[in-house]
């Protein structure tokens, strides 16, 4: 059981390590890591504004407006982009906005020159709200729907209009969550590797992760690298206990909200505001999918169905992501467990540090965004010297860490439900080991782990950010190949795989979330 | 507070699908009088006080309060006042605003509306606790609130949808009496749905019994004195 907790902690160590050994790192605490620090904070204060402000309002538009046609279509599409591989989505955003995009001759005429296209901060800013602004809406939609029904008839009895509606039922109700989804999107923000890697261009757009990045693949500046991690660490480490400290669960995924009874009668006007935020909010986020649907399509698909690279990437990427999620289900089920134990063990005693490490353990990895994880590898295997051979395995086992914290989350109740239901039980039947798995709580936890089993693969397949570390012309997953492909301007080469990818991940999702769904 | 007495209440051949079940509903409550609606759950209990608070529009028949037509009028434009069992305070806002909500829903209160807010404080038992969050609140005191605002709210009907059903026998006796003495200043049409016989004779003088979203009986309750003494009965 210990073997989930020593593969988290020494990762975490030897990164640590790593930094120790190498004494020219503190040099490198420079006037360059500084300014990329500031701009990784600066993009992320702006990117969470731009998209938790906003959603506010959406969300309530939504709230207000129970019953429309397509209403349950759109919070559907708004789970999207939580499910789309970033770099799908980066080359969605380029598609439209970019130089060559499809707007790029509106904007154009607009600007009254030519459109120099997204690349840099604005580029950042349209991708992460494209990312996060439906990922707080709809977790805004589901504190509204933790008002109470009788609070709902009542302000109806009452009278109340729009505004007081806001102030005194849906705005505490928002507020109360707030602070967690900020704190989310904001945490998304500042690890935010293959958005910035893309679309940021050029050192005055650059963070922490991406710099990490550069100087490891085309500096080879190992000294800088671990100066830039241990900066990554700290700031992520701080941001991860202000969030705790609020209440924040950062772990939260968003479930689709239920249409109901709405008491509140809208007046004319106020529906078609509500209506106008709803279809710019749609069109935003629809935008980028839909360019890349229609790039994706005008690509040659037949020909790239032939091309070696194509497939050998295709191969690559399943044969990488079935045992990245499986040994993350596998490490899951291990910590669940260990920490079931631990507490039924412990019965009225207060929790030990093991316990607490083994419940929370899962979301400490999130403190470790995966280039942070791979960048501490990269170093000690570019002293051991075999880089390139140890890549499949790097990449197999980051995403499987990657993918744990959503993992428990949706094993863990399964688990411990089914511990207190049967441990008693079994203790007196004498029903124990592999047995016991296979007779009693395999059955039960078999949809729980096809969700994490599902979610984990299209997590592994979407990945850009270990395989951009580790990737070589004799290891590339579609994500790599994708980003080689956008590189060297085969731009409808880019498209198709894009689609391709953005397929296989959305198919997987599906699974995940229909299953999660019965299960619940 | 005027002291006007209620109106009355008609309910006019009202047709109401609810998933399979359709009811039907045609009875009128005299103005000024006590009714308590009892049957077993999912009978239809809550939908008939739903429907004579605008929350469910029927798909068929009329509604009448005091005479005026009010089907498919919004909530607000129905001249009641409805207490459920929970959540009838905002718990973010203090008592005191709680009450105010029913003079105006934008909490912009007059001197005037002030002084009703603490008068109707007074008449529930609740002063000096004006300040007080709901989560600091006992919860019969809660329901005090909910009654202070139907106080300043005025309207000639009130709804109870069991709003004493979570406090124990004593308490719950307590405030029946409480709506009793309201009832006995300001005569507005009660209508509450209960589980609780002896809750029933304490306060309603008519008992009317549902029963698949149908009427199953309607009897007067021989002693209609509110708060009057009867023998113990079994109970629930």
């Amino acid at each position: 059981m210990a073997v989930a907790l020593v593969a988290g902690g020494a990762l975490a160590g030897l990164v640590f390590q790593a930094g120790r050994d190498w004494s020219g790192a503190f040099s490198a605490f420079d006037g360059y890591l500084l300014r990329v620090a500031r701009f990784t904070l600066f993009q992320a204060v702006l990117s969470t504004v731009l998209s938790v402000g906003p959603a506010i309002f959406v969300a309530r538009a939504f709230s207000r407006q129970q019953a429309f046609p397509g209403r349950a279509l759109m919070l559907r599409l708004f789970a999207v982009p939580l499910a789309l591989p970033a770099i799908v989505a980066a080359l969605g955003v380029l598609a439209l906005y970019g130089r060559a995009g499809i707007f790029s001759g509106a904007f154009s005429r607009f600007a009254g020159g030519d459109w120099p296209g997204i690349y840099g901060l604005s580029g950042i800013l349209i991708a992460h709200v494209f990312f996060n602004l439906p990922l707080a809406t709809r977790l805004f939609l589901q504190a509204l729907d933790t008002v109470p029904d009788d609070q709902w008839r009542l302000a109806a009895q009452l009278g109340m209009g729009a505004r007081p509606a806001f102030r005194f039922l849906e705005w505490p109700a928002m507020r109360a969550s707030l602070p967690g989804i900020a704190g989310l999107v904001f945490m998304l923000c500042v690890t935010s590797f293959t958005i910035v890697l893309l679309l940021g261009g050029g050192p005055r757009a650059t963070t922490l992760e991406v710099a990490i990045y550069q100087a490891l693949r085309f500096d080879f500046d190992p000294a800088r690298a671990v100066a830039l991690t241990a900066a990554q660490i700290g700031l992520t480490l701080a941001i991860f206990i202000a969030i705790t400290r609020f209440g924040g669960d950062y772990t939260a995924a968003a479930t689709l909200s239920v249409a109901r009874r709405r008491y509140a009668a809208t007046g004319q006007g106020e529906r078609l505001c509500n209506l106008l935020v709803i279809a710019a909010a749609f069109f935003f986020v629809a935008g980028p999918m839909g360019a890349v649907v229609v790039a994706g399509l005008g690509a040659d698909l037949g020909r790239l169905a032939l091309d070696e690279a194509v497939r050998r990437a295709a191969l690559t990427s399943l044969a990488l992501a079935v045992p990245a999620a499986l040994l993350s289900i596998g490490l899951s089920l291990a910590l669940v467990a260990c920490r079931r134990v631990l507490e039924y063990g412990r019965r009225e005693r207060p929790a030990s540090w093991l316990e607490w490490m083994s419940g929370s353990g899962a979301s400490l990895v999130l403190v470790l965004p995966p280039t942070v994880i791979g960048a501490g590898w990269f170093v000690i295997l570019l002293r051991l010297g075999n880089l390139y051979a140890a890549a499949p395995a790097m990449v197999v086992v980051v995403n499987a860490l990657m993918a744990m914290p959503f993992a428990v989350r949706v094993v863990r109740p399964a688990y411990d439900a089914a511990s207190a239901r049967n441990e008693r039980l079994c203790d007196a039947l004498g029903i124990a080991g592999w047995n016991r798995f296979k007779l009693i709580d395999g059955p039960v936890l078999a949809r729980p782990l096809g969700t994490a089993l599902a979610f984990a693969m299209a997590l592994s397949l979407g990945d850009l950010g270990v395989i951009a570390l580790f990737g070589s012309d004799s290891v590339q997953t579609l994500p790599y190949l994708l980003m080689q492909r956008m590189g060297s301007y085969r731009t409808e080469d880019a498209a198709g795989i894009a689609l391709l990818l953005g397929v296989l991940c959305l198919g997987l999702m599906a699974i995940s979330d229909r299953l999660g769904r019965d299960a619940a | 507070m005027t002291g006007r007495s209620g109106l009355e209440i008609a309910l006019e051949k009202v047709a109401f699908r609810y998933a399979e079940m359709v009811m039907g509903f045609d009875l009128r409550f005299a103005a000024g009088s006590v009714t308590a609606i009892m049957g077993p759950s999912g009978a239809g209990k809550s939908t008939l006080l739903n429907l004579v608070a605008g929350f469910e529009a029927p798909s068929g028949g009329r509604i009448l309060i005091g005479g005026e037509n009010v089907t498919g009028l919004p909530p607000a434009a129905h001249p009641v006042s409805m207490v459920f069992q929970e959540n009838n305070l905002f718990s973010h806002l203090d008592v005191a605003a709680n009450v105010g909500l029913g003079r105006s829903p934008s909490l912009k209160l007059s001197g005037e509306d002030r002084a009703a807010v603490s008068d109707a404080l007074a008449r529930t038992g609740l002063s000096g606790k004006e300040k007080r969050l709901p989560s600091a609140l006992s919860g019969g005191e809660r329901q005090r609130v909910a009654l202070a605002r139907v106080l300043v709210r005025d309207r000639p009907v009130l709804l109870l949808d069991e709003p004493f059903a979570s406090l124990d026998a004593a308490l719950r006796r307590e405030m029946t009496d409480l709506v009793g003495e309201l009832h006995s200043r300001i005569h507005m049409t009660i209508l509450m749905v209960t589980h609780d016989e002896q809750d029933a004779r304490q306060i309603a003088d008519r008992v009317v019994r549902i029963e698949d979203g149908r009427i199953a009986g309607s009897d007067a309750v021989e002693a209609p004195s509110p708060g009057g003494r009867l023998p113990e009965s079994g109970g629930e």
